[in-house]
């Protein structure tokens, strides 16, 4: 991506792990806790040497388990600092009480998830079943395409958490090996300018501290009058944070120079009459074969999802209106529904598309990667709906054994 | 783009091999991306790293299945089907080996480049680890970039004597490569 702001950042190579690790760094946390699971552990090796090294001024809780890990940086949350950590897979389910909580005392906590599948202790592959696994947690989730987004998203979730109208923990996502282990070129902001960015969270109201000795009290026990309340609120904050993130991409612009459109992101969506929607690193092999595709005259354009949770309805709504046809790429399964997750929420939207026929794609699970063929196939079947021809509602594009069984 | 895959073993630095060449692109100006893939880190299971290089930004997050140039440091693996696998037409091959006699075979390779990065990391760095001294060698081989960005590189994965070590080792790699047209 080109930026007006070169200047004021360098270029490094380096991996989309190292990239979280810095943005980490570069948001002055106060307390990091976490513990190391593939392929998650170079953030924390990394977060461990800038903290040996002096560069990071921060209590580093060098935990046993990731449960731990979570219940440290809430405690900490509550006590009003600023905190990261990070995790994957099986470290997020380890966890999951403690996410669970974290969402509700409103501990406005970043995390970083490196989608790794969850089915089966072996399942060492990429996968956002971990993601979708924990979706309802109450968390906002971002998804990242590339390093740079990575650093990025890190930085703007600190945003969103912290704001004082928000205060919802952040959790950003990314593809584990394909984008944790990935070096490349990433603009790596300088220190000036992030806390120039970040400090507007230090002219807002003081967040409500639990300090020791103080008359108050923390965490909802679901019995006394308020607790439907603050679900709403809950809810609330989750809908305002939408709004909040589309401001939040625009400073960001103003002063590193890079916009990502917000909630969504349009990628050769104007005159296009078929459109798959993604997230993830996926989307970045999806422009590379749209430009091949448009090459030969085919309409077909992409709708990234940045934010997962809540779900951007209205913001995808407006770019989809009026699309012939619709295929959404799904890395997770979601039983009983045949499609995947992100296809089935959609769906619940179908009738405000104007007309647009939707199928659902599974890929990128289990070990198999979504390669370019794979997309140019799931191109051509989105293209063939929108021709208005017969298309299987739901295709597991790696295993066509799936379609032969006639199963779904 | 050129896209190159890496074969190796955990602890060979194959993976440090296609970061580095991914840095010394970006120092050109260029764009290089690289990624391995492997399950569990182990030292000695096979590796694969898959790198792509061009002179505008790379967005492909996928494996490399048709390479262009084919890097491998492991020997033992020099004539395993999965190294050749997907070769494009007109396709190069990097070798590291002690013996420099053509030995590898494959309808697309037309170009090969043997060197014995295993010997001269032993005398330089006294390890066999043979990774700078194929990022040297490679440049040569590829003709896509220069040796200088390679040893610029190398600074940001060594530092003292051991980066002084590791860019004789990639000079040495550039000048030793032994080439071969096919």
């Amino acid at each position: 991506m080109i930026t007006k702001a070169q200047k004021k950042s360098q270029i490094k190579v380096i991996t989309g792990n190292a990239a979280a690790a810095i943005a980490a760094k570069l948001a002055r946390p106060d307390v990091v806790a976490a513990y190391p699971i593939t392929p998650q552990t170079e953030i924390i090796e990394q977060i461990s040497q800038f903290h040996a090294n002096g560069e990071m001024d921060c209590e580093l809780i060098t935990v046993e388990g990731e449960n731990s890990a979570m219940n440290a940086v809430m405690a900490a949350s509550i006590a009003g600092g600023r905190v990261f950590t990070a995790t994957s897979s099986w470290g997020l389910v380890f966890m999951y009480d403690a996410i669970l909580a974290a969402a509700g005392a409103r501990a406005p906590v970043v995390m970083v998830n490196v989608n790794r599948e969850t089915p089966g202790i072996i399942a060492v592959s990429s996968g956002q079943q971990d993601m979708i696994s924990t979706r309802d947690a109450g968390w906002i989730f971002l998804i990242a395409e590339d390093c740079q987004e990575v650093l990025d998203l890190v930085l703007q979730a600190y945003r969103l958490a912290e704001d004082y109208d928000i205060q919802v923990p952040v959790m950003v996502h990314y593809d584990g090996f394909y984008l944790s282990y990935l070096s490349e070129g990433v603009n790596v902001p300088f220190q000036e300018d992030v806390d120039k960015f970040l400090s507007v969270l230090k002219t807002q109201p003081e967040r409500t501290k639990l300090v020791p000795g103080g008359k108050l009290g923390c965490g909802s026990h679901g019995i006394l009058l308020g607790y439907l309340e603050l679900r709403h609120k809950h809810m609330s904050a989750m809908e305002r944070a939408k709004a909040k993130f589309e401001r939040i991409d625009k400073e960001y612009e103003e002063i590193f120079g890079r916009s990502y459109g917000g909630l969504v992101e349009e990628y050769r969506m104007d005159d296009a009459d078929a459109v798959l929607v993604g997230s993830g690193s996926m989307c970045g092999t999806i422009k590379a074969v749209i430009d091949e595709k448009r090459a030969a005259g085919v309409k077909i354009g992409l709708l990234k999802l940045r934010m997962y949770r809540p779900f951007p309805s209205e913001a995808m709504i407006k770019a989809l209106k009026g699309k012939k046809a619709i295929g959404v790429v799904d890395r997770s399964l979601c039983f009983g529904f045949k499609g995947g997750p992100i296809y089935t929420e959609l769906k619940a939207f179908e009738t405000q598309l104007g007309g647009s026929k939707m199928i659902s794609f599974i890929d990128g699970i289990a070990n198999t990667d979504i390669t370019k063929i794979n997309v140019a196939t799931m191109i051509d079947m989105t293209c063939d709906l929108a021709a208005g021809k017969d298309v299987r509602e739901v295709t597991w594009v790696s295993y066509p054994e799936a379609q032969e069984e006639g199963g779904l | 783009m050129s896209e190159v895959r890496f074969h190796g073993r955990g602890g060979q630095g194959v993976v440090t091999t296609s970061k580095i060449l991914a840095n010394a692109f970006a120092r050109t100006g260029q764009f290089g991306a690289s990624f391995p893939m492997f399950g569990f880190e182990r030292r000695g299971a096979p590796v694969t790293a898959f790198g792509r290089f061009s002179d505008k930004p790379v967005r492909e997050k996928t494996q490399i299945y048709n390479p262009d140039i084919i890097v491998v440091l492991d020997p033992s693996q020099r004539n395993s089907p999965a190294v050749f696998q997907g070769l494009l037409p007109g396709g190069m091959m990097l070798l590291n080996d002690s013996d420099n006699t053509i030995n590898v075979s494959h309808e697309n390779l037309r170009k090969l480049g043997i060197i014995n990065a295993n010997k001269i990391a032993q005398e330089e760095i006294g390890l066999v680890i043979p990774n700078t001294v194929v990022v040297g060698a490679f440049a040569r081989l590829s003709g896509l970039l220069d040796i200088e960005p390679c040893c610029d590189a190398l600074q940001d994965y060594f530092s003292g004597k051991k980066l002084a070590a590791n860019i004789i080792c990639a000079k040495r790699g550039f000048e030793e490569v032994q080439l071969f047209d096919l």
